[in-house]
């Protein structure tokens, strides 16, 4: 580039040459203009579309599942059957084979189904677990042996999908290939005998884990994952709240304040899966925690929520305004009197909407709980921190890895209760900020 | 005694001695003239006495918890017999694991020798006495410390100044607990890593181009079989992010610049928290949106194109991780784009520029930097990702740039060997937490150069 | 897809914020106006404008003429309403969403706020320099070249060099910076950056420059150079300026406009607004009773 100074001739533009000039491209940049705005609405359109489709694609797999087909037999409670000497002892009430006395009810209503294979199929209709339905009744009144009830018993999950195919108005066919040509006719017959209706799935809130997605319900994940947030809200919410006021107002700036601050900003952003190998080395391996317990899963969470809580701390502390602190050291408190009294009270609410959608987050996670043993298959609902158990995104990730067809619709469904506990603690914390928000 | 026993009394003690600390004081009082005779308010000398009490015992009650279970194990591995005792390490884990299942009661098999019942048995009654010594030693403990602190209470004893300090020093061990998680990720992560590179060495796992961990689990085979070079891993992370990065970068970008520099305040209010619920949503719901919803989506239409698609193609598991990401992207471009001075902006506009030629030539060279910062910790984001990948990407470490086979990441990988069946000795376990380490490396190195440009950016404007 | 935008759209914000462009029928002389509004050869007419921002009323029923080759500056209060009207010279109020102005705009007798008229064009011909100086985070080549590259007034690299060098020397800024064209436009002191600003604004080749408070900013040494570099360049623009500073007004301008409250109250030849102000408002400000 070459600066001839001093050349006071050059050549200028005359403003009717200028204004051609300008004119010649408008065309062309109002073009582009549009096309770029255009490209803005597309984006902005696809991320709610993506939204909507995400949304509509669970809830249009997982609705289905908050109902489960039933069927109502005529259940004989045959006291020999059940129990042979009569004895009425709670160890053999419990032992009975009850299954025989579905196998006996449904063949009263099908008797033409003769051959083994055919009972077989008859059999299968049922659920496996209409047997523990009726141990339970059994033996919460045995009076109830040598009597007739009529009983509603969960279809096996087959003709469930098949029941509830036909009834949203399809064919069935594609959920048909699993049953028989004799189980759809013997459906459409209890059907048409009005033995078959649609309930509400309890099971499925009340249940832990199950091979039989029938019986399979997320009562056990939704109580793991309480203990574990009750675990993580108990540790990072007083450690977070503790390191913040120290960051905020006791720390003096100097470069070891800098180290801590930048190990805080990183660690809010290092991978959760390298959280759960530290808790697999640390808890597990060195402390010789037991694996699958709530209380490891609640500390690596601790670990990794401490740093959304700390932030969000320090953001509510650095909010109250120096001149409470001025007052409150102004009539002779401490410094350490002059927080908890004064600043502390005034930054709850900040701190404790950033422990809530601190505690969301924890409580959409996943990777680190694979690493610590809580994939594991358990049926029992956990009763404490210690007991194992798994988590409800665990228990989707599990779910959504078995080949039972069933096992979509309830996938579907767990997480739209996931979802839910997730719009409820951030509605919380929206709640709380808009409640307690203040303008100095 | 269980635990939860031992703390509730260690809580009624601690209570007990706040109260008599504090009755102490006010009776200190009265015998030199009042209250006005103490050097801080009576409740401070009863929290005096209660630190005294309580602090003693926590700090056993945490030594007990670190050291109690290897002292044990390793009584109980020399009670073995030599047999047991003198297999490879990994074979020492699993009898371990054995016999602790055992004296849990959680197996009754039968075919189990004599010597894993003594075993469990020996490990039960030292646990028991373990518990028992704990119990005596912290009750001791709490209560030397609670006399201790009692007999230094006079009416000039300085209670608030030393609780104070006392709180102080909680304060301080709370903000050190981000350098202790960090040492402690590096440390644990790291040492199992060295483990295994005394196995396998650093070169073939950087550099190797077979990954095939599963041919090593036999144990007359540790450490001399089974492939373990990662480059596929890497090769197919890159594969993936590099998809994500590619879908949420412009549209995460585009958005940010619509929200900000055309939408109306009625259109930002409503749209931003929207797609801020895609930030929200857990990760193994993309993970099951990618596996059920994209996958086969994807293989349909490369039906229709008469492409080869794989079930995993490593596109879903992209595009899914791209979404997730969008949201992300669009908020930290969001706050470089918003940082940018409206004077930059005025100055252009009244030049005759339009206003795409404003963005594109002033507002994003100005908000660049921020906006890379914002890139790389996407990047960071997208390599750690694990239920994603998991759940739609394959597990065969195919050495492939091709979007519509099937890759396997690093994540994926460590989830692999860890879960299921735990020999913690077998390199093959060990791999994991070799490749634990690289991601905690790179997104490291990723993370604290997004944080200091992204500062760096900030300070330039502020 | 395309086609479902509006073109008049692109650069204004969308068609409810966009200020109505209705001409009023306006007295010659605004009432509230003391002295002659009209000037000879006027470049740019403005009659009955008013401006709200929202429910704020900010410019009332002002007219006002600014000829060719004159500096005419606007002085007065802050917040009376002065660099309101400047800013609605070249439509940058279209900038700000809640702005409505009403009134009848003209540049060369063609209306500025007509729907055919092209806000980019407009703005290409009435250039705006700014109270703070506002260069680009580019090297001072990029930034002079800005304008003639977005509007493809260069035809090669000869006529953008030609064009760059020829503003910078025009602002008096070639010598200082020529041996280091391709550092940050941001690495200049405050008067060099302003005076950058302004050769940016005469790259395009305007024919009217608004100047908002240009030295507000700056101390007294940049505040001389720019000043004297007003002076030369009103011999080939127009020149409207806002400004605080009473004697930057007499220095520089040869028509005075004095704003109070969104009114101007008084227009006249700038000796006599300073000497002899025929409005006691004017007469008040001038002699430092307040302002």
């Amino acid at each position: 580039m070459m600066a001839n100074d001093g050349d006071r001739n050059r050549h200028q533009l005359s403003p009717e040459e200028t204004r051609r000039r300008v004119n010649a491209g408008l065309r062309r940049r109002y073009r582009s203009e549009q096309l770029f705005r255009f490209y803005g609405i597309c984006s902005v359109s696809l991320g709610v579309v993506f939204l909507l489709v995400l949304f509509g694609t669970i809830i249009g797999n997982g609705y289905s599942a908050f109902q489960q087909s039933f069927v109502r037999l005529d259940i004989h409670f045959d006291a020999e059957l059940v129990d042979p000497d009569g004895a009425r002892d709670p160890e053999v009430l419990s032992a009975a084979d009850y299954s025989l006395l579905v196998k006996s009810a449904l063949r009263e209503i099908v008797p033409e189904a003769g051959s083994r294979a055919e009972r077989r199929e008859l059999n299968g209709l049922v659920s496996a677990g209409a047997v523990f339905e009726l141990r339970e009744t059994v033996m919460a009144d045995a009076r109830i042996l040598g009597q007739t009830r009529s009983m509603w018993l969960p279809l096996a999950s087959e003709m469930d999908l098949w029941i509830k195919a036909r009834s949203a108005g399809e064919s069935g066919e594609d959920v048909g290939g699993r049953i028989s040509a004799n189980q759809r006719a013997w459906l459409e017959r209890l059907q048409a005998d009005d033995r078959i209706e649609l309930q509400f799935n309890k099971a499925f809130f009340s249940n832990g884990d199950s091979r039989e997605p029938e019986l399979a319900g997320v009562w056990g994940a939704t109580k793991g994952s309480f203990f574990m947030l009750l675990v993580t809200l108990l540790l990072s919410f007083p450690l977070g709240v503790a390191a913040a006021i120290y960051l905020e107002e006791f720390a003096r700036r100097s470069w070891w304040v800098d180290v801590v601050e930048v190990n805080i900003n990183n660690l809010a952003a290092v991978p959760s899966i390298v959280f759960g190998l530290l808790g697999l080395a640390v808890f597990i391996n060195f402390f010789g925690l037991p694996r699958s317990a709530p209380l490891v899963g609640g500390l690596v969470l601790t670990l990794m929520t401490l740093p959304v809580v700390i932030i969000a701390s320090r953001a509510a502390i650095k909010a109250v305004p120096p001149s409470v602190r001025e007052a409150a050291l102004g009539i002779g408190a401490s410094q350490m009197q002059m927080v908890f009294h004064h600043v502390l009270p005034l930054a709850l609410p900040g701190m404790l909407t950033g422990a809530i959608i601190g505690m969301a987050r924890a409580l959409g996670e996943s990777a680190p709980l694979l690493m610590i043993g809580m994939v594991a298959f358990i049926v029992d609902v956990p009763s404490g921190p210690m007991s194992p158990s798994t988590a409800l995104p665990v228990q989707i990730y599990l779910w959504a890895d078995s080949p039972e067809r069933a096992f979509v619709e309830r996938t579907s469904a767990a997480i739209m209760v996931l979802l839910a506990f997730l719009l409820v603690m951030n509605a919380t914390a929206v709640w709380l900020r808009s409640r307690f928000e203040r303008r100095w | 005694m269980r635990l939860p026993t031992l703390l509730l009394i260690l809580a009624a003690t601690v209570l007990a001695a706040y109260f008599l600390g504090r009755q102490r004081a006010l009776s200190l009082a009265r015998q030199t003239g009042g209250i006005r005779s103490l050097h801080s308010l009576p409740k401070y000398y009863g929290y005096y006495a209660a630190l005294g009490a309580l602090l003693p015992g926590i700090a056993l009650l945490l030594m007990w918890a670190a050291f109690s279970e290897s002292l044990i194990t390793a009584r109980v591995v020399a009670s073995l017999p030599e047999v047991l005792r003198n297999q490879p390490e990994a074979q020492l884990g699993l009898t371990l694991n054995d016999i602790r299942n055992l004296a849990g009661g959680q197996m009754y098999d039968e075919s189990r020798s004599a010597e894993f019942a003594v075993a469990a048995d020996l490990y039960n009654s030292l646990r028991d006495a373990s518990r028992k010594i704990l119990a005596g030693l912290i009750i001791a403990l709490s209560f030397s410390g609670f006399a201790l602190a009692w007999f230094q209470l006079r009416p000039q004893f300085r209670a608030r100044n030393r609780v104070e300090a006392a709180f102080r020093s909680v304060l301080v061990l709370a903000s050190l607990l981000a350098i202790v998680t960090t040492i402690g990720i590096l440390l644990s992560v790291s040492f199992e890593a060295l483990r295994f590179f005394r196995q396998v060495p650093v070169s073939e796992f950087l550099f190797g181009l077979n990954w095939s961990p599963q041919t090593a689990i036999r144990a007359d085979q540790v450490g001399s079989s089974g492939a373990f070079g990662a480059v596929p891993l890497f090769v197919g992370t890159l594969l993936i992010s590099g998809i994500a990065l590619l879908v949420s970068v412009p549209i995460g970008l585009m958005i940010a610049i619509y929200l900000s520099e055309y939408a109306r305040p009625r259109l930002r209010r409503i749209v931003k928290p929207v797609l801020e619920v895609l930030a929200g949503i857990p990760t193994v719901v993309y993970g099951y949106f990618a596996a059920l919803t994209v996958a086969p989506v994807i293989r349909l239409a490369g039906q229709q194109l008469g492409l080869e698609v794989a079930s995993e193609a490593a596109l879903g598991a992209g595009l899914v991780m791209g979404i997730m990401i969008i949201p992300f992207v669009s908020s930290l471009s969001d706050d470089a784009i918003n940082a940018v001075p409206q004077a930059m902006r005025d100055g252009s506009f009244a030049l005759g520029a339009t206003r795409s030629e404003t963005i594109k030539r002033v507002v994003l060279p100005a908000a660049l930097p921020g906006i890379v910062g914002g890139v790389l910790l996407a990047a960071s984001r997208a390599i750690g990702e694990t239920m994603i990948v998991v759940m739609a990407a394959g597990l065969s470490a195919r050495l492939s740039f091709n979007p519509l086979e099937s890759v396997t990441t690093v994540t994926v990988q460590i989830v692999t060997l860890l879960v299921g069946d735990q020999e913690f000795d077998s390199p093959k376990t060990l791999a994991a937490f070799a490749l634990g380490l690289m991601l905690f490396i790179v997104t490291l190195i990723l993370n604290i150069i997004a944080l200091h440009v992204v500062r760096r950016y900030r300070e330039q404007y502020e | 897809m395309l086609r479902m935008e509006k073109p008049q759209d692109v650069v204004a914000p969308p068609a409810d914020a966009v200020p109505a462009a209705t001409p009023v029928e306006a007295p010659r002389i605004a009432p509230d106006t003391v002295g002659d509004v009209t000037a000879r050869d006027a470049v740019i007419c403005v009659r009955g404008a008013n401006v709200h921002y929202g429910d704020k009323h900010a410019l009332i029923n002002v007219s006002l003429d600014v000829a060719r080759n004159e500096v005419i500056a606007l002085i007065g209060p802050s917040g009376c309403g002065k660099s309101t009207f400047l800013r609605c010279l070249n439509r940058m109020n279209d900038t700000i969403e809640s702005a409505r102005v009403t009134g009848d705009f003209r540049l060369d007798g063609q209306d500025m706020y007509a729907r055919d008229t092209d806000v980019v064009m407009l703005r290409a011909r009435v250039g705006m320099v700014f109270q703070k100086p506002n260069p680009f985070p580019k090297s001072i080549y990029e930034n002079v070249a800005y304008g003639a590259r977005i509007h493809g007034l260069a035809a090669n690299r000869a006529e953008l060099d030609d064009i760059v060098y020829g503003s910078l020397e025009r602002a008096g800024l070639i010598d200082e910076v020529k041996d280091r064209l391709d550092d940050p436009g941001t690495g200049l002191s405050g008067g060099q950056q302003q005076r950058l600003c302004i050769a940016r604004t005469i790259a395009v080749n305007p024919e009217v420059i608004l100047m908002d408070e240009p030295c507000s900013a700056l101390d007294p040494i940049a505040t001389a150079r720019i000043e004297d570099l007003i002076d030369e360049l009103s011999e080939k623009y127009a020149i409207a300026i806002v400004t605080h500073s009473m004697q930057q007004a007499a220095r520089v301008s040869s028509r005075t406009a004095y704003f109070h409250l969104g009114r101007i109250i008084e227009v006249g030849p700038t000796d006599k607004i300073f000497t002899n102000p025929s409005h006691k408002l004017t007469e008040d400000y001038v002699t430092g009773r307040f302002g």
